[in-house]
């Protein structure tokens, strides 16, 4: 069985993210962007799977610029076999990009497709259920485990009041949600060997799959800041404020 | 023009989430309809159709959706989808999981988790950890959409005299199977929608500790929540994370103890009305937000402050 996972390039979790002079998004020029760490977790569960067995290739898909090579690359040091870029310098929606992962699942029939419950820049959390919706794979979103069991799979889900779990025939696209596991690190020899491993590239624009979108970003903005309040020495400062000042309480 | 609202609920009640996605479908302006399905469900369809400007309520009843599974809610919802140019999700676990499907169904954009509705089809949505404001606009005949339910207020639960219309329920998913759920049993109010929410991060150094901030949640009738940090060292459990990648929180009183205010944990938190933080730190990132901040130890400062609520 192969498994298919989705690693997004991001601005890196660490930096504050600032709105561009323009207001048409947020300044992306010198500064470090990483590997979605949702991604992260997606590519370590494919890695553990196939260590236990169950899949004898990972395969690391990254769509969005030239530079998602190093993203791929990084994935390919974490253990993932071989790479697939489809390359493109448009922001593409959610819809776009499964499009664009079911053509990949049309060509490699993968028994797993693993990716992030959310991309951490557009916070979007939906090219999961649209990539399942489209190709009618099973869906599992937000998955805190996931335990094989031959052509079906029982997935733990986190969900807002707790856990539930379901069980999904294969071929399913699943999510992954933080305590799915602890991703490793590439180790330097690794990050050596690579440097060889395969990574195809195709321009998006090559594709006969249907990128547009109707929905338009007509300008981005900061939030609102909030004042900066005070500081109190004492629980009884804090809580006569909080009784007379703030009434809250 | 008619927006969709598709209702959540559980024992029996609408979930409050649903009474703040019928707000923001107000601001969109179109008569509104709200989808009930589940199995026996009568009486929540009958609160939906009592809800402030509701004009109609769907009810699909079926085994199917005793449980909230995606795909069987996303082939009823789009077998009801014709003539609504807007259907609304909370941007709930459950909203997340289905609304993405029915937007890729109706090959249409999905617009998650708005805060603002600026005209039919204009909406402004946080994207980086709430970083930055979107504003973006939609071209799509159906607009599909998930709602910030702390964004919106809630609708009035009476005040409507809608028609409760029976649907006929499509057929459930051969592909999944409901198995189980460990769902965790609280007489505190709900997390997302508590007037006051007390919250530990990694600070609290393990969850027997928690039952200091149980206590003062006791007395304040708030909430408890949680860092990730505090979720991932298994001192409570996955349901009390706040933040960018767990639950929104908006209270008017949140008290953050023991956190140290990551971009990540503050996306979850920062409209709060009235903002605490106790932490030792003093240069801790979380004072950059707080209205009212304690440089103290917790372990110091929780049981003084669960004195002084007795006063
Ligand atoms: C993809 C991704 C998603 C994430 N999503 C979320 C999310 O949704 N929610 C979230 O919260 N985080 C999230 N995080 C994690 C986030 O980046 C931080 O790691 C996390 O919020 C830190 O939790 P914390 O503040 O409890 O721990 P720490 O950062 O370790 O802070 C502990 C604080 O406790 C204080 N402290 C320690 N002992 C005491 C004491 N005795 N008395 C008083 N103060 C004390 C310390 O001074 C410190 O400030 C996410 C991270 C990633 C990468
Ligand atoms: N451009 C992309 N390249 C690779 N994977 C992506 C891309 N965009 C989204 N994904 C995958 O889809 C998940 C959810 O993204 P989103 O729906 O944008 O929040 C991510 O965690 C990735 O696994």
């Amino acid at each position: 069985m192969k498994i298919l996972v989705g690693v997004k390039r991001v601005l890196d979790y660490n930096v504050k993210a600032r709105v561009n002079a323009d207001k048409t998004g947020i300044e992306l020029a010198n500064v470090k962007m990483s590997m979605n760490p949702f991604d992260e977790i997606a590519v370590e569960e494919a890695l553990r799977i196939k260590e236990a067995g169950d899949a004898d290739e990972v395969i690391a898909v990254s769509i969005g610029p030239s530079q998602s090579q190093e993203t791929i690359r990084t994935a390919l040091a974490m253990g993932a076999d071989r790479g697939i870029l489809l390359e493109t310098d448009e922001l593409l929606e959610p819809l776009a990009i499964a499009k664009l992962f079911k053509h990949v699942v049309e060509q490699e029939s993968p028994g797993l497709v693993i990716l992030g419950k959310q991309a951490i820049d557009g916070d979007n959390n939906q090219t999961g259920q649209m990539l399942s919706a489209i190709t009618g794979m099973a869906q599992g979103t937000f998955a805190s485990k996931v335990e094989l069991n031959g052509d079906t799979a029982k997935i733990t889900r986190e969900v807002d009041a707790g856990l539930e779990s379901i069980n999904v025939t294969l071929p399913a696209v699943l999510t992954t949600d933080l305590r799915l596991n602890e991703p490793r690190y590439a180790k330097l020899p690794n990050i050596m060997k690579a440097k060889k491993k395969p990574l195809e590239i195709t321009p998006v624009a090559d594709l006969d799959v249907d990128v547009s979108s109707k929905l338009k970003v007509v300008e981005v903005n900061e939030p609102e800041q909030r004042s900066a309040g005070v500081i109190v020495n004492s629980v009884a400062e804090l809580v006569e404020k909080l009784r007379n000042e703030a009434k809250v309480i | 023009m008619t927006t969709l609202v598709v209702a959540e609920h559980e024992s029996g009640a609408l979930r409050p989430a649903t009474l703040n996605v019928i707000t923001a479908a107000k601001a969109i302006g179109n008569d509104i309809t709200v989808l009930v399905a589940g199995d026996g469900a009568a009486d929540v369809a009958a609160a939906a159709a009592n809800v402030d400007g509701v004009s109609k309520v769907l009810h699909a009843d079926d085994a199917a959706y005793a449980q909230e599974i995606a795909e069987n809610l996303a082939s009823l919802i789009i077998s009801q989808a014709s003539g609504f140019t807007h259907i609304l999700f909370a941007a709930t676990a459950a909203g997340k999981n289905v609304m993405p499907r029915v937007a890729a169904l109706l090959d249409v954009s999905a617009v998650s988790d708005i805060t603002d509705v600026v005209s039919a089809d204009t909406f402004i949505r946080p994207i980086y950890a709430g970083n930055a404001m979107a504003t973006v606009q939609s071209g799509d005949d159906v607009k599909v959409i998930s709602v910030r339910t702390t964004a919106f207020d809630s609708a009035a639960e009476t005040g409507g005299s809608a028609a409760v219309e029976t649907v006929a329920a499509t057929e459930a998913s051969a592909l999944v199977t409901f198995i189980g759920e460990e769902l965790s049993q609280s007489d505190r109010p709900e997390l997302t929608s508590a007037d006051i929410v007390v919250s530990g991060g990694r600070g609290m150094q393990n969850g027997d500790n928690f039952v200091m901030l149980d206590e003062i949640a006791e007395k304040l009738n708030a909430a408890v929540g949680a860092s990730r940090a505090a979720v991932d060292s298994g001192f409570v459990p996955n349901e009390y994370q706040v933040g960018q990648t767990g639950k929104v929180v908006a209270p008017n009183l949140y008290i953050a103890v023991g956190i140290s205010g990551a971009i990540q944990h503050l996306a979850g938190m920062k409209d709060s009305k009235v903002i605490v933080a106790i932490n030792k730190d003093e240069e801790a990132p979380i004072f950059q937000v707080a209205d009212y901040g304690l440089v103290a130890d917790l372990f110091d400062a929780l049981p003084e402050l669960s004195k002084a609520l007795d006063g």
